[in-house]
């Protein structure tokens, strides 16, 4: 899964300090619950996107620990204020460890 | 004959109708069905959660219970004397309570979330909101759901 290619979107990536950015971030996954039976009955083993984080020059900005009820591929958006140019470092966490990353840079003026 | 046939089917209607009703009414958990009454009592850490700041939306009506989309956001001045530290999200007639947990920091500046949830049926939706001085606020909503969102 570590081939999966993370979609962000950023509202601007040139912003004046004190403004918001909007970010839009979606990942492809299966978000598979543990609760799904298959034909033969058996449970479905729960694999889930776990924790996704968001850095900003190695500072947590923004986090979120997800349990089964987040949809598969799974969306998540959030807003900041600008306050420093600089790297955003996004993370997927899978049960099994597999972890997916992806980078953004943000100027603040 | 034909009249007092009519007259028992309509009050057997009627009879049927309020039983149905009662037992309605009567079956409304007054708690949750899963888990999540315990996760809020953990989350709120002994405090009282109080109604205000949190404003979660999410639609009324849901026909899709396998993506549901939803935004939340506090009121908060987000700076390091008065900021939210944790946002939970929990849905209580889900398989299990929890639906996801967001983390802010003073560095966020903005405390919004939105993301896409799964709702196996219709049910109440809570949003918690934990401050840096271990204050609580809460929001909750309703979600009619039309097909459940959990599979199997």
């Amino acid at each position: 899964m570590s081939d999966v290619k993370p979609r962000i979107r950023l509202d601007k990536k040139t912003a004046q300090k004190g403004d918001v950015i909007e970010v839009k971030t979606l990942v492809s996954h299966v978000m598979e619950s543990g609760q799904r039976r298959d034909s033969a009955g058996n449970v479905i083993p729960r694999k889930i996107i776990n924790k996704f984080t968001v850095d900003l020059n190695g500072k947590p900005l923004f986090s979120a620990d997800i349990e089964p009820a987040v949809s598969a591929n799974p969306y998540m958006q959030f807003r900041f204020k600008a306050q420093e140019s600089g790297t955003l470092t996004f993370t997927w966490i899978d049960d099994d460890g597999t972890k997916i990353t992806a980078q953004e840079k943000i100027t603040v003026s | 004959m034909r009249r007092s046939l009519e007259l028992s089917r309509r009050r057997a209607l009627t009879l049927g109708a309020g039983a149905l009703a009662a037992t309605m009414i009567g079956g409304a958990p007054a708690h949750a069905k899963n888990d999540s009454d315990e996760l809020i009592k953990k989350f709120a850490g002994g405090k009282e959660p109080v109604k205000g700041k949190v404003k979660l939306d999410l639609p009324e009506i849901a026909e899709n219970g396998n993506t549901v989309p939803m935004n939340v956001s506090v009121e908060s001045p987000m700076t390091e004397q008065s900021h939210v530290t944790d946002l939970m999200i929990v849905a209580d007639a889900n398989p299990r309570g929890g639906v996801v947990t967001f983390r802010f920091s003073p560095l966020s500046g903005v405390a919004e979330a939105n993301t896409r949830i799964r709702l196996a049926e219709t049910q109440n939706v809570i949003a918690l909101a934990k401050m840096n001085d271990g204050s609580v606020f809460m929001d909750t909503k309703l979600v009619k759901v039309t097909i459940g969102g959990c599979g199997g």
